[in-house]
């Protein structure tokens, strides 16, 4: 099915398929939002943390006398105070283990050394100045490729641990890929590196800890993606009593995989609000979010390909050297070391694939989180498309053909992928065919082969295309848990007297507008206009529990649990309509809004149906319309679509500009047109950004080259291109409403287009790739045959 | 971001700022636009005692035309210079540079002079003040001096001013007749520093030939570099595309640039060498009136 949806109820009820304006703009716009450190508590006290200013070094010792003489300074709490209460280090959310104060040695720059608490923020940033810490440096290991070469072990005081290897993990069939490979007409091949980069939210990560010396009850504000998860973690790590622990979320400035974490800064603050039983606030500054926070991807990957004469494929081997930093401390479910990577067979149809992984500690800061990307998806499609595109240029074939001809087609759904994914549905031939016409890509080749074939050209043009697959709604829990927690999620819907609703919920917004999509679901569900049901989420007290947002999650999994417990409550409503019009339950029609009994005009509405269940329910029935559902979905879903970008090569500076773009998305059923195409064009933006600029990188003494916005670069709206967004629907036959989710589709897929356009016009002058970001230095470099670093 | 303790003022007129400059001496630092000096005073790569601000000076607000110069003072914006007419009028390559400097918000609040003072090797506008032979007015509580650009720019981040010394005036030579020049500049997006910025200028007498050639390089040496042998060779010479090969194999030479994030030196080379054939290609076709 390629259609559009068509909305079925009104535009004031505004269920599915209406872009309404987003509900929580209004207080955005106008500057009203109620961001973290907009929270100012009496008494409040302010943290800065020390940090290391050396990649890798030992501590002999740290004087912070002269900073305590300092007048508003409180305490100064270094890694040995914390360490006599057990809390030096804690747990990451891949198994492993992460300094919250150094003890022994710093392992990466930016590293949080000591804290000072003081009346007020400034005074707490000149007394940093005034704590003497003698550093004895070490060697600086910076690339994976060092760390495993290198017999300096980097986590020395990791019990068990010899050698610098954070994990190893395969997917898929070595045999039957090896067989493949034997057998094959021609294999290609491609290594390249998804450089390290930074989610960089507007908002930086902070937390205000406000913990009762009296009663014991700690409320901690802070900007997380998943307070439930959060607060399950405080318990487990602190010891407090869960019951007594209240994580608040206000407005997000944005997460994108960024806030999933938790960071030393948040226990600290915690640890000093218990310890002085004032409230205690640290705000980030951009650079600490920059050089410690939660980075993503920095994978080294080589891949092949295996073809048959007839240019089909059948066999990839990929191999994975990813780079943690000092603490592997991906945010991801616990059964996938590198995360859903296997998902790197893409939209293509074959038998054999094998993934291998490893990742090594270097002296970097950890993370390894999902930047607007379900756990390492993005690496995994950067590269097959990258080497699908090598491969059709090897062959000679245009690569689009190619991928037509490898594609899964749309009657082998639900497909089995040789890693063991089941896709749910799709048609990829559908979403390709759309955007070569949106794009007029005959035409944009015929100007290639004429401009191009000049050998003197000093403009080239390059076109390219990724079809991307992903897998989100993570997850099913047989398979999906994070630290134990399953991955299920979770709505409370109940329904006031007056007609009018509150929906609770387990996912957590951070922009992405939860409290219009949310509200539209259930005005689909019900009938009850959108406008009258206020979405709350956030509030580990006042919400069902879940694990939060990341991952393309919200919708394939709380946006179900929304409409079966709107289902749930329909049920009940169809009861208490009964009662109301005298009829048999199974005699009423339903319409969004109205029960209706069969060949008749009598009709009772939602609201008054709500209004009966306060004020005239049946005898024996429990007064009230409300319920909770708590959703484990059967399965992930497969959004996918085709991107196409044409761009022009200045062969004399290097720099390429981006012509023309087209992304056709399909993430099944749009609940929200406008937001969905939002969503779509951020991510484009950010995928570009990627091709064409930003990354985090660091010198040999591990110095991050990266530390603010005038070296780690977000484009702005100038460089950014125009896009020309196309759709078709193919919905998710397991989703409760057949949406699938659209958060990250255009960050995954559109990296692999631009980079291939690139090639794509340097193909002929002999260059087959250039890493992201793909600077105009390197395009030089690869053009002029000279070796280029970094 | 918070910045060390400072002190602050804000004099009403010329005459006071320039008297609490001389009493603070090496205390006093000028805030105009602030552009470069509040991040780095919010970094605390800066931590100046006693900032006098000088945004109440109206008089230093002016962009005019006299004598055959353009002066541009103190307090006019970035965005000021880029929308001025007598400066699109009278030289080409200011008008080139004044849309590159940074992004809009920039252009917005800092100054021209503000950045000239700087010194910073990968702003732009001293390229554009050496290529085109500007010079800079100080002023001081004890007098007033005009400093040429090649004797103002020292070195890396150092001016030549004196304590208590602030510049009121950048003042840019005003071309009449058949004139032209150029900025081009590599950058990796809106508001980023230079990779390399290349400032070309250049007048033709009466025949047609090269009576003044002026090149100046951003973020490639130690300081803006003006290329004299470059600019001494073509001087006479007949403009053109065999003519402006030489002058960038000299400017590709004279320049030392680092390796670093924004690219090899061996690259940023071959830019300047492509970007100063590129800009007196367009400075030509300018002072030909055809541009």
């Amino acid at each position: 099915m390629t259609t559009v949806h068509e909305p079925r109820t009104s535009p004031e009820v505004g269920g599915i398929g209406h872009s309404v304006r987003r509900k929580e703009d209004d207080r955005f716009i106008r500057g009203a939002g109620n961001y973290l450190d907009d929270l100012n508590l009496p008494g409040m006290l302010h943290m800065a943390i020390l940090r290391s200013p050396v990649a890798h070094a030992r501590i002999n010792s740290i004087d912070s006398s002269a900073a305590m003489e300092i007048e508003g300074v409180l305490a100064v709490i270094t890694g040995e105070a914390l360490a006599a209460h057990g809390l030096a280090w804690m747990p990451t959310l891949s198994g492993d283990t992460q300094a919250v104060l150094a003890t022994d040695k710093v392992r990466f720059q930016g590293q949080e050394v000591a804290v000072v608490i003081a009346t007020d923020p400034y005074i707490a940033h000149d007394a940093l100045s005034h704590i003497d810490v003698d550093y004895e440096e070490l060697e600086a290991i910076t690339t994976p490729q060092q760390s495993l070469a290198t017999s300096t072990l980097i986590r020395d005081e990791k019990e068990g641990q010899t050698d610098n290897v954070a994990y190893t993990w395969e997917a898929g069939d070595q045999d039957s890929t090896d067989a493949a490979f034997a057998a094959a007409a021609k294999v290609v091949s491609l290594d390249t590196h998804y450089p390290r980069s930074h989610p960089a939210p507007l908002e930086t990560c902070g937390v205000v800890a406000d913990v009762n010396s009296i009663t014991g009850q700690a409320t901690i504000y802070m900007t997380s993606q998943a307070p439930h998860a959060i607060r399950t973690v405080f318990a487990l790590v602190a010891g407090l009593p869960e019951e007594k622990i209240r994580i608040v979320t206000q407005d997000i400035g944005g997460g994108f995989g960024n806030k999933v974490p938790v960071y030393p800064g948040y226990v600290v603050a915690t640890a000093a609000s218990l310890l002085i039983g004032k409230p205690v606030k640290w705000i980030e500054s951009r650079t600490e979010n920059l050089i410690s926070t939660g980075f993503a991807r920095d994978f080294h990957m080589h891949a092949e390909l295996a073809l048959d004469g007839d240019n089909r494929i059948t066999a990839m081997r990929a191999g994975i050297l990813s780079d943690q930093g000092a603490f592997f401390s991906d945010a991801q479910p616990t059964q996938f070391r590198a995360g859903l990577f296997h998902i790197c067979t893409g939209s293509y149809d074959f038998p054999a694939a094998h993934v291998t992984a490893q990742g090594a500690y270097t002296n970097k800061a950890p993370g390894g989180v999902a930047y607007r990307c379900s756990f390492r998806v993005t690496e995994a499609s950067y590269l097959i498309e990258r080497l699908v595109d090598n491969a059709a240029h090897e062959v000679g074939v245009d690569p689009a053909d190619f991928r037509a001809q490898n594609f899964i087609r749309e009657d082998q759904f639900p497909y089995l992928s040789p890693t063991g994914f089941v896709y749910d549905s799709g048609n990829y031939h559908g979403a390709m065919d759309k955007a070569k016409e949106m794009i007029g890509y005959d035409g944009w080749r015929a100007r290639q082969a004429e401009q191009n074939a000049d050998p003197d050209a000093t403009k080239l043009i390059g076109i390219g295309v990724a079809s991307f697959t992903e897998v989100v709604g993570a997850g099913p829990s047989r398979q999906y848990d994070i630290l134990g927690l399953k991955m299920f999620d979770s709505a409370e819907l109940r329904i006031h007297p007056t007609g009018k609703a509150i929906l609770k919920l387990g996912v957590q917004t951070q922009g992405q507008g939860h409290e219009t999509t949310f509200a539209q679901i259930v005005a689909e569900e019900l009938g009850i206009p959108y406008s009258d049901i206020k979405v709350m989420y956030g509030d580990t007290d006042n919400t069902p529990y879940g694990l939060g947002t990341y991952a393309s999650r919200s919708t394939p999994v709380g946006g179900a649990a929304t409409a079966v417990v709107s289902r749930k409550i329909r049920a009940k409503a169809q009861k208490l309509a009964a009662h109301l019009l005298e009829a048999a339950e199974e005699d009423l029609d339903w319409e969004p809004g109205k029960f209706t009994v069969k060949g008749t005009d009598q009709s009772v509405t939602i609201q008054e149906v709500a209004f009966a269940a306060y004020t005239n329910h049946p005898v024996g029935m429990e007064a009230g319309l409300e319920g909770v559902t708590y959703y484990d979905p059967p399965n992930m879903t497969y959004p996918f679509g085709t991107y196409i970008v044409v761009v022009e090569v200045d062969t004399g500076d290097g720099t390429w500009k981006v012509l023309e773009m087209v992304a056709v998305d399909d993430c099944g059923v749009r609940i929200n047109p406008m937001i969905v195409d939002g969503q779509i064009a951020g991510g484009l933006t950010e995928g570009f950004a990627k091709a064409n600029m930003q990354w985090i990188t660091f010198d040999d003494d591990g110095n991050c080259i990266g530390s603010n916005f005038m070296d780690y670069l977000v484009p702005t709206a100038w460089e950014t291109p125009r896009y020309q967004l196309g759709e078709t629907v193919t919905p998710s036959p397991h989703h409760p409403i057949g949406a699938k989710g659209v958060g990250e589709s255009a960050t995954v897929g559109s990296p692999a287009a631009f980079t291939n356009a690139v090639i794509d016009a340097l193909w002929s002058r002999g260059v087959s790739n250039i890493d992201m970001p793909v600077l105009p230095h390197r395009v030089w470099g690869a053009l002029n045959g000279v070796e280029v670093s970094p | 971001m918070y910045p060390s303790a400072f002190d602050y003022s804000a004099p009403g007129s010329l005459e006071e700022a320039l008297a609490t400059l001389a009493e603070l001496g090496d205390e006093g630092r000028v805030l105009a636009g602030g552009q470069s000096l509040i991040p780095m005073m919010k970094l605390r790569l800066a931590a100046p005692g006693h900032l006098v601000d000088i945004n109440r000076v109206d008089e230093l607000a002016h962009i005019s035309e006299s004598n055959g110069h353009l002066a541009v003072g103190a307090l006019a914006r970035h965005a000021d210079v880029a929308s001025s007419e007598a400066v699109s009028r009278h030289n080409h390559t200011v008008a080139s540079a004044a849309p590159w400097v940074s992004d809009p918000l920039v252009r917005n609040r800092g100054t021209l002079c503000g950045s000239v003072a700087h010194c910073d090797p990968e702003g732009d506008w001293n390229s554009v003040m050496l290529a085109v032979g500007a010079s800079v007015v100080a002023r001081s509580s004890s007098g007033e001096r005009v400093i040429p650009i090649t004797d103002f720019v020292v070195d890396f981040f150092t001016n030549s001013l004196d304590p208590g010394e602030m510049v009121t005036e950048v003042r840019i030579p005003a071309y009449q007749g058949p004139a032209g020049g150029a900025y081009l500049k590599l950058e990796r997006k809106v508001g980023d520093y230079a990779t390399v910025g290349v400032a070309t200028h250049l007048v033709l007498d009466g025949s047609g030939n090269v009576a003044e050639a002026g090149l100046g390089l951003t973020a490639v040496y130690g300081h803006n570099l003006k290329v004299t042998e470059a600019e001494e060779m073509m001087a006479g010479q007949t403009p053109g595309p065999e003519l402006f090969a030489e002058a960038a194999a000299i400017a590709a030479s004279a320049c030392d640039p680092d390796d670093n994030v924004r690219g090899p030196a061996e690259y940023k080379r071959a830019v300047v060498a492509e970007y100063t054939r590129r800009g007196f290609a367009q400075a030509l076709a300018l002072a030909r009136g055809e541009g």
